[in-house]
């Protein structure tokens, strides 16, 4: 089972940090290996998993979707509809009860489009415990109404000025404060990214989307899916509904970065698609960067997908050839987001946009027979002022 | 023995380890500093390879790295520069960096270009020794010292685990933190350095927040050298290098 006992999978992951951080990391994944064994921790996890963040979520049919397209059934797993509005509540809860367990009460989290600050900041005020959300001063700027919320939930949002001022440079100021306060610090980091062991457990926390959608899709069709296709940021909601069907060689697993203005014009965040391997904030794993291993300024017109690098897991996929990854660009993403609204009434988040739109041009080429699922991983309400203005209308 | 591990050889000098970033804020003023901090009394140099996302540094060092990439400083550059600097000075130099720029550069090819720059020795902030492995193999066939680090945090098993492996001295991080000058010495950095004493007997350098003569003449009661950088970095800001070699000569009084 992946990854081995040096947090890697295959070539990649690892623990390439400083120091003073190895100890720590040590004690989480001691830590974390007690809690994956007591059933107490996963009872709990369960029992505010539905009575917190409202899951199950529902796997849904989107029949104008897939009557407009003309080809594959696509179906939805709607995160969208988890509580704080994205699937990154799961992680958040599981952390934040870990971090409860551990007896750590000061919590640093980073986030880009805000989800990960806004589901961090809510389940510190459910858990009471001290949030700080590091954000870079563009993404405050462009997600403004999220850090209305985490504010409101009584989370601090530091900004940070330096670099390219997104989702990188937020993970390096909240490192810095990890490293400075160590001993009593927790870093509820978002994504499948990171030293180990973050990728592992935080694939575990959201791995809980592909077991309800492998469950869904048995019920309602009587057989597993042909496609899983998810957009990759960091890669948490795609590593979260593909996990449970990696043993499934039948099911094709196709992961979506953003092209941004496309590939050809430096400005995109594709690191599967575009990188080379490298180390970045602790791991080993396929970075954009340029030809002097400095890491490249990416561009997407969704700050969640706006990062250089990826999860390590989904660089072993990729070598492995299990999953597929493939970029869409900004102008498509936006189209994909307005496609969904007039077909079934959903307004995604930008960052799944993305992978409607894939699934939406793939599915005009397969016959009625496939089945898609896509994993809608966010609601579109903190985009509008985004997609307003992309659209030229005044609100 | 290694030219590091002979600057330690000599009884009751205490080593001066002064950092700056190639390119800050000049190649000019790196290549007229680097001889300036050598004959003021430094005993080995570290150069600070700039990279983008350097996640072990406070603001100043931030600051002076990014402004260096802007000058377009790279790599490449810093082995071009530190050549130069080997026909000027006869002290060890080794580079500080991350290991991004290193891995990509190609491990043995950046080796080998160290060997032919006349660099010493590497400390790599972001490369523990469970990861070092491949990087240190190579090294050690050159006769490069890896350097590793250790901080606060460090338990019995990985000081002992650092000791075995880091060649020349072993970099001792004073403080929980990030690098950047401070008006005082952590509360608990003489628990932490006599800790490390009692189990190793390699030579001890501590770095992080050392500004000041007295507070490198406090440090250097325990410590076999101090390491300087921040405080360095906020005097060259005018590019005017005269300050520096003040301040490094003030610190060699200090320390003797």
């Amino acid at each position: 089972m992946l990854p081995d006992n040096r947090g890697y999978f295959g070539d990649f992951g690892g623990r390439f940090v400083p120091e003073t951080l190895m100890p720590v990391l040590n004690e989480l994944e001691i830590a974390y290996k007690e809690a994956r064994a007591d059933s107490t921790f996963w009872a709990e996890f369960e029992a505010l998993s539905r009575d917190y963040s409202g899951r199950p979520t529902p796997l849904y049919l989107a029949e104008k979707l897939t009557r407009h397209c003309g080809g594959a059934r696509i179906f939805l797993k709607r995160e969208d509809l988890a509580h704080t509005g994205a699937h990154k509540i799961n992680n958040a809860l599981g952390q934040g009860l870990l971090a409860r367990r551990m007896g750590k009460r000061r919590i640093i989290a980073e986030t880009g489009a805000g989800q990960h600050g806004v589901a961090t900041a809510a389940v510190c005020a459910m858990l009471d415990l001290d949030c700080i959300v590091y954000m870079g001063e563009q993404d405050i700027r462009r997600q403004s109404l999220n850090v209305f919320r985490m504010k409101l939930m009584g989370a601090e949002v530091r900004p940070v000025s330096s670099g390219s001022q997104t989702l990188k440079d937020a993970i390096n100021e909240a490192i810095r404060d990890w490293v400075t306060n160590a001993r009593d610090t927790y870093y509820l980091l978002g994504s499948v990214v990171g030293p180990h062991p973050y990728p592992m457990m935080v694939r575990d926390f959201q791995s809980v989307i592909g077991q309800e959608t492998r469950q869904q899709i048995v019920e309602k069709v009587g057989r597993l899916p042909d496609y899983i296709i998810a957009c990759v940021g960091g890669g948490s909601n795609a590593m979260g509904i593909f996990y449970p069907f990696l043993d499934d060689r039948e099911v094709k697993l196709i992961g979506v970065e953003a092209a941004g203005k496309g590939l050809d014009t430096g400005r995109h965040a594709a690191s599967l698609v575009a990188g080379r391997v490298g180390v970045l904030h602790g791991a080993k794993s396929y970075i954009l960067q340029d030809s002097h291993g400095q890491i490249s300024e990416t561009h997407s017109i969704s700050a969640g997908l706006d990062y250089p690098g990826v999860g390590p897991e989904h660089s072993y996929l990729k070598n492995t050839g299990r999953a597929a990854y493939v970029a869409v660009n900004d102008k498509e993403a936006l189209e994909g987001f307005q496609l969904l609204g007039r077909t079934d009434g959903i307004v995604p988040a930008l960052e799944p946009a993305h992978a409607i739109f894939y699934a939406a041009t793939m599915a005009s080429s397969l016959d009625k027979e496939q089945l898609i699922v896509v994993n809608l991983s966010g609601r579109g309400d903190k985009d509008m002022g985004i997609v307003a203005e992309e659209l030229g209308v005044k609100l | 023995m290694s030219r590091i591990a002979s600057v330690f050889s000599q009884s009751g000098r205490k080593a001066l380890i002064p950092y700056i970033t190639v390119g800050y804020p000049t190649i000019e003023a790196t290549l007229k500093v680097v001889p300036l901090l050598a004959q003021n009394g430094a005993d080995i140099v570290e150069l600070g390879i700039p990279f983008s996302d350097p996640l072990a540094d406070g603001v100043t060092i931030q600051r002076s790295s990014f402004h260096a990439l802007k000058n377009g400083v790279s790599p490449q550059l810093c082995l071009d520069v530190a050549k130069k600097l080997r026909e000027k000075v006869d002290i060890p130099l080794v580079f500080m960096t991350y290991y991004n720029p290193v891995f990509h550069y190609g491990l043995e090819p950046f080796c080998s270009a160290c060997v032919g720059a006349g660099i010493d020795g590497l400390i790599i902030p972001d490369l523990p020794p469970q990861e070092g492995g491949s990087l240190e193999a190579i090294a050690r066939k050159k006769d490069i010292d890896l350097i590793y680090l250790l901080a606060p945090t460090s338990t019995e098993e990985r000081i002992k685990l650092v000791a075995e492996r880091s060649r020349g001295f072993i970099y001792l991080v004073s403080v929980t933190g990030v690098t950047g000058a401070r008006d005082r010495l952590p509360a608990d950095w003489e628990v932490f350095v006599s800790r490390v004493k009692e189990l190793v007997s390699q030579p001890l350098c501590v770095g992080f927040g050392i500004s000041t003569p007295s507070q490198a003449k406090r440090v250097a009661r325990l410590a076999d050298g101090v390491i300087v950088g921040s405080r360095i970095i906020q005097l060259m800001e005018s590019g005017d290098i005269q300050p520096v070699g003040e301040f490094i000569k003030g610190l060699r009084e200090a320390l003797d």
